[in-house]
């Protein structure tokens, strides 16, 4: 479902991603892993559209669709959903109201009506229960005063409410105690379908000993220099990055 | 209207002369004594009320216009401007919707006016207005029952001579500044409202007044007076765009509040900006004033100003009674070449004198704005607590904010806290939402009204609604 072929991007003049190539089938829940610096963040930002980011040769399809050509709310509209590392604060703007304004102009660009009121409440609150967050959460501003574990259990509850065919998450673990972990990888197993794809991006294999993934790559210097499966996680945990870097090189 | 319609009118009229013939309905461009004498006759006022409109006119004469707004116009011709002209004729007006530029009607929709304002909204000469007719005599027995006027300023002159006399004037006085003294001399409507001791106005003073507005002057008027214990809720403009020939907008609002009453007063401003270069927009420069006058009374403003080319408006309170409180919530929007510089007076004269000034701007295109406070402690003020939020959004790099705080604090028990912050709307919380599929207008939007909400939740509940639609319309096409 999604493509990613020979990616060159330099941000202000510097080559960060240097001929990066991926595929991911329907279904799958790949892992990128990676030193620091490696380009992870990059591939995420440039495949959701943020600005600053000049992909100086290259393509990304999502489902036969050219990414690249798409406008940001176009990406997330046709399924293609972005999990923040750093989750932006909106002070004044409700929660529920950026909720239900996300999943209204997915809808809307189904073509589908807007989702009744009481439809709504009954979906968000099954996955407010499923991410063990307060329903309080609904009425306060946007991440606002959030600790670091409430603003990524709050994007995955944006993540189950609008359903995305490919859900990326950029270091979604970074900052997550033993509890909360539990809860948004079990969020995150909510999302596998043999329809949807998941693409995880993390430093650490901590995560993925909750949810196991079907492929694994490394990142390294821009470029996936390692492919291989769970085990390959485990590896890289025990092993650092260094050999893979020297065995890519070779 | 376009300035050569205009110029041909203008010409035309002073063919006629300049005899203040008073069967005509207009008076030629040009202010001198006979011309405040046309406009107190032409309203069949009593000697004392034209002789305080000179007072004002001779005070006017000897004052120049203020230079020290942070805005730019060029001078504008006293002596060019019709101060009386009666409402256009039924034959010179739009006689249906389908006469009215499509773009207005598109707006109107996007704001939800109700599809019977619309016409009179438009100025068309409709039956459609007969509608509101009945709905106001309704409104008005049911204020007649607890005892509250309400009329125009100029029935209040005839009919309540005595109040008028004792109030006009009380809190503005007639040379108070440039803009309040030609007011005071050639006022022609505006509103009146008297609420008794014990009172609780039994309505918000708000639809009722929306119908009305079409016919509000361009030296408006407005004198509301609360007895002890008395309430009022006040609502002045409307969210609709308003089409007006006139560009030089100078009312003057006087606000009376006795022992523990309580007047919350709320601004619609949307008239007309002008277009892309500002050019035909409303000037519009008001002075606003409540006073506190009894022990325990309270004023609250609460403006949303989102038209006119060049606003100049600082709604102030004295707060002069005992623990009186004065309050002062606004957002204003500048978009295109707007110019607004607007802010807030709080003196504080009385022991425990409480007041709050949250202000808002939000500044897009090319246009100007400044906040513009002052905070005063008079040495009797013991125990006065102030406390100032200002903040000021900007959206593009092309628009400026400005924030002009002034403290003059006299005693040394009193408490004044000032927070201020300037942020360009985020890149950051633009890409977050529109990464979650919103547009980028309606991510705007969202932001800016998260933005205002302290101030809209002052705002009557179905102004709140109509002003975040307002804000929307207002910024559209402000990015990208």
């Amino acid at each position: 479902m999604l493509e990613v072929k020979d990616l060159h991007v330099s941000v202000e003049g510097s080559e960060i991603l240097k001929g990066l190539n991926l595929t991911l089938k329907q279904g799958e829940v790949h892992a990128i892993m990676g030193p620091n610096g490696a380009g992870k963040s990059t591939l995420s930002a440039v495949i959701s559209g943020k600005e600053g980011y000049e992909v100086t040769s290259g393509s990304i399809t999502f489902e036969g669709r050219d990414v690249l050509e798409m406008e940001v709310e176009e990406r997330a509209q046709a399924g293609l959903l972005l999990g923040f590392q750093y989750p932006v604060e909106i002070p004044g703007v409700k929660n529920i109201y950026l909720l239900k304004a996300a999943l209204n102009a997915q809808r809307a660009a189904r073509g589908e009506e807007e989702i009744p009121a009481p439809e709504f409440m009954k979906l968000v609150k099954e996955k407010l229960a499923a991410m063990k967050m307060d329903p309080s959460f609904l009425q306060r501003a946007v991440n606002e005063g959030f600790s670091g574990g409430e603003k990524k259990r709050n994007e995955i509850l944006q993540m189950l409410v609008l359903q995305p065919r490919l859900a990326m998450l950029d270091e979604i673990d970074s900052g997550l105690d033993i509890d909360a972990m539990r809860v948004v990888a079990d969020g995150i197993n909510s999302l596998r379908d043999p329809e949807r794809g998941v693409l995880i991006v993390t430093h650490y294999q901590r995560l993925l000993e909750h949810v196991e993934p079907d492929v694994v790559h490394v990142l390294v210097d821009g470029r996936i220099a390692k492919t291989g499966d769970k085990q390959l996680a485990y590896e890289l945990e025990s092993r650092g990055y260094e050999w893979v870097l020297e065995e890519s090189t070779a | 209207m376009a300035s050569e319609e205009m110029e041909q009118l203008v010409r035309r009229e002073y063919t006629q002369g300049f005899v203040t013939d008073i069967e005509s309905d207009t008076v030629p461009p040009g202010l001198d004594e006979s011309t405040i004498a046309f406009i107190s006759e032409k309203k069949g006022e009593p000697e004392w009320m034209l002789e305080w409109r000179l007072e004002a006119y001779h005070q006017w004469l000897k004052m120049t216009t203020p230079s020290w707004a942070h805005l730019n116009y060029p001078p504008i011709d006293y002596q060019a401007i019709s101060y009386y002209s009666a409402p256009k004729k039924p034959e010179d007006r739009p006689q249906s919707l389908d006469e009215v530029d499509p773009k207005l009607l598109e707006t109107y929709e996007k704001l939800g006016i109700p599809l019977h304002e619309r016409a009179a909204l438009a100025g068309v000469a409709v039956d459609a207005v007969f509608d509101s007719v009945s709905v106001t005599t309704t409104f008005k027995e049911q204020l007649a029952e607890a005892g509250v006027i309400f009329c125009s300023i100029s029935e209040a002159i005839r009919d309540y001579p005595e109040l008028v006399k004792q109030y006009l004037g009380s809190v503005v006085p007639q040379g108070d500044n440039f803009f309040a003294a030609l007011n005071s001399a050639v006022f022609t409507d505006g509103s009146f409202v008297y609420v008794p001791e014990g009172v609780t106005c039994p309505m918000e003073l708000s639809t009722y007044f929306r119908i009305n507005a079409a016919n509000t002057g361009q030296f408006e008027r407005t004198l509301i007076i609360c007895e002890k214990q008395a309430q009022v809720s006040y609502l002045e403009g409307c969210t609709a765009p308003m089409r007006d020939e006139n560009q030089l907008h100078a009312a003057v609002v006087e606000l009376v509040a006795l022992d523990d009453a309580k007047i919350k007063y709320s601004t619609v401003q949307n008239w007309y900006p002008g277009d892309e270069d500002g050019k035909g927009g409303i000037y519009n420069f008001v002075t606003k004033r409540g006073d506190c006058r009894g022990d325990r009374s309270h004023i609250s403003w609460t403006q949303v100003e989102t038209g006119s080319a060049i606003t100049w408006k600082y709604p102030s309170c004295m707060l002069r009674g005992k623990d009186s409180i004065g309050e002062f919530y606004s957002v204003a929007v500048t978009n295109g070449r707007q110019q607004a510089d607007t802010g807030t007076k709080m003196i504080h004269i009385g022991e425990n004198t409480r007041s709050t000034i949250v202000s808002k701007g939000i500044s897009a295109g090319r246009a100007n704005q400044s906040y513009r406070g002052l905070v005063k402690v008079g040495p009797r003020a013991k125990n006065a607590r102030n406390f100032t939020q200002c903040d000021s959004l900007l959206i593009g790099d092309t628009c400026g904010a400005h924030t002009y705080p002034y403290q003059e604090i006299g005693n040394s028990s009193s408490i004044v806290e000032h927070e201020a912050t300037t942020s360009k709307i985020g890149e950051d919380q633009l890409f977050y939402c529109q990464s979650r599929g919103i547009s980028e207008e309606d991510a705007v939007n969202m932001i800016v009204n998260g933005f205002c909400k302290d101030v809209f939740q002052e705002l009557p509940m179905e102004f709140a609604v109509e002003a975040e639609a307002l804000l929307n319309v207002t910024l559209e096409g402000a990015v990208g």
